[in-house]
């Protein structure tokens, strides 16, 4: 563990390690395009914790969403009841995503490559899957248009692979330039935080790189659980445990 | 005009095999109860169309009604996998089902199109990814004013549009309200549209968000009561999570599919 004061917390899985990570790299009255699951649990403790004014937007038209538990499904009730504006699904990706208003965007995946780009839509072969996953639902867009790209999932070989077998969403393609060659406006994945770290975009290749081990992780774990030959940063910060703090508000919402 | 029909009726006349049919609802009012009508009546070789067939379409893939689905996030929100569509898309059980691939921004752009009675929707979407390549109704197109490459996608107008509403009025006028998703746009795209809705009343209070829906656009309008579930209709039911969660083994399994769509066909209601 860190050497860290009193008041950072021993008691803590690697999946709350993670939201805790993914609550801290947002900015106080950022604008954010939110799904379910872990963005949505990581921005709902930011907004608890140290970005009161970020404003949540959810796919099924909800902006200024201020959900007074977790939403269990994108079109859950409590994310309208609170809303700034409910409008529907055409005026969210449009006028919201589209037109740029959106500064970032959360994102899963089942597969990621060393570029930050995503497949949430089948393994094996697109006409004779080994495994149908549900697909794309808003991340093409969200990953082309929102301003930039964080992007969450935990760390296995299974999922961090050489070769996508699909591309559902655009990351920074084999490297640098390709956003703008494409035309893409946002800046795409600016961080991938797992269980085990956070990887960055090296800023001249766009290559992932590993920058920060959350506690009494080792490079050669994030390395094992990497299907490709990693880069590793100069320097390796230790990522700062979760707080007490941040714990109790992320287990009181989880329980709410 | 719409008409007041009983929900066997309005299926019965306005679906036909082979038709293409949209029954839409993002999570929240989604018409379960008329979908459950199209699998009682065994209609077969439909196009569906919806952005996340969700536990419905599953339901319809399974029962075999579905030869074509058009779609854009197939999974059970919150829970995990769609497994009878997965079973008809990776081994053609019941039968083949062919597929077309979207997202939701260019989804929400083909409905948006339909509605406007235009041929087709643009926007900027899918540059960079696999969908293109697998999808035939993804198309380049250049900005006529501005040389940008952005993307074309066609209007969706299907035969049948079908949503759930919280109420109609005497007139045969709908109101909906809460999250809203793309109903707006299915009524107004398809050829012929069919609402359900919770009840009947004297006249429409404004609510969050209320969409009204003018008698003339809609061709039946149901009384259905829960007609949503285990979807929910903000002011009249919550979702019932726990009948999602249950979903997954019952999809699982072709025997337990099987025993619960006997189930249904036997049911009157």
């Amino acid at each position: 563990m860190s050497d860290s004061p009193a008041d950072y917390a021993v008691d803590y899985t690697t999946d709350e390690m993670m939201t805790i990570a993914a609550a801290r790299a947002l900015d106080d009255g950022v604008v954010c395009f939110v799904g379910i699951g872990l963005p949505s649990t990581a921005t709902n403790v930011a907004r608890r914790m140290h970005a009161p004014n970020a404003v949540l937007i959810y796919e099924s038209g909800c902006i200024g969403a201020k959900p007074t538990r977790l939403p269990a499904s994108i079109g859950d009730g409590v994310l309208a009841e609170h809303a700034d504006a409910v409008i529907g699904v055409p005026e969210i990706f449009s006028y919201w995503l589209q037109a740029g208003r959106v500064d970032i965007g959360f994102l899963g995946a089942a597969q990621i490559d060393r570029f930050g780009n995503l497949n949430t839509t089948v393994i094996g072969p697109y006409d004779n899957p080994i495994t149908r996953l549900p697909g794309a639902g808003g991340a093409p867009e969200i990953a082309a248009n929102a301003g930039a790209i964080i992007i969450t999932l935990r760390h296995s070989a299974r999922a961090f692979v050489e070769k996508l077998d699909f591309v559902t969403s655009f990351g920074h393609g084999s490297g640098a330039g390709d956003r703008e060659r494409l035309g893409l406006r946002g800046r795409g994945p600016i961080a991938v935080i797992t269980d085990l770290g956070i990887l960055e975009p090296d800023p001249e290749t766009k290559e992932l790189t590993l920058t920060s081990l959350h506690p009494g992780v080792t490079v050669d774990q994030v390395q094992a659980a990497t299907g490709w030959q990693l880069r590793i940063a100069e320097h390796v910060r230790e990522t700062a445990a979760p707080t007490d703090d941040e714990l109790r508000v992320m287990r009181e919402l989880k329980s709410a | 005009m719409s008409e007041l029909l009983e929900l066997p009726d309005a299926i019965s006349r306005h679906v036909h095999d082979g038709d293409v049919v949209a029954l839409e609802g993002f999570t929240h009012l989604i018409p379960f109860a008329a979908g459950h009508e199209i699998i009682r009546q065994g209609l077969t070789n439909l196009t569906l169309i919806r952005l996340t067939p969700d536990l419905i379409y599953d339901q319809m893939i399974g029962a075999g009604c579905a030869s074509k689905l058009i779609f854009s996030w197939g999974g059970n929100p919150g829970v995990g996998s769609l497994h009878r569509m997965r079973d008809a898309i990776q081994d053609q059980w019941p039968r083949p089902l062919e597929i077309e691939e979207h997202s939701h921004a260019g989804m929400a752009e083909r409905w948006r199109a339909g509605a406007s009675g235009l041929p087709f929707g643009v926007l900027r979407g899918y540059v960079g990814t696999s969908l293109a390549e697998h999808t035939s109704t993804i198309q380049p197109i250049t900005c006529p004013f501005t040389g940008e490459q952005l993307t074309a996608v066609p209007a969706h107008n299907p035969d049948v549009g079908i949503i759930h509403a919280q109420q109609a009025d005497r007139e045969g006028n709908v109101m909906l309200w809460g999250i809203s998703g793309v109903q707006k746009e299915c009524v107004l795209a398809s050829k012929r549209a069919i609402v359900t809705v919770e009840e009947i009343v004297e006249s429409f209070q404004p609510n969050v968000n209320s969409v009204v829906l003018p008698s003339w656009v809609i061709d039946a309008v149901v009384v259905v009561p829960g007609g949503a579930h285990p979807s929910y209709a903000h002011g009249y039911s919550e979702r019932d999570n726990a009948f999602y969660t249950a979903w997954d083994a019952i999809g699982r399994d072709r025997q337990a599919f099987t025993t619960w769509l006997d189930e249904l066909r036997a049911g009157s209601s």
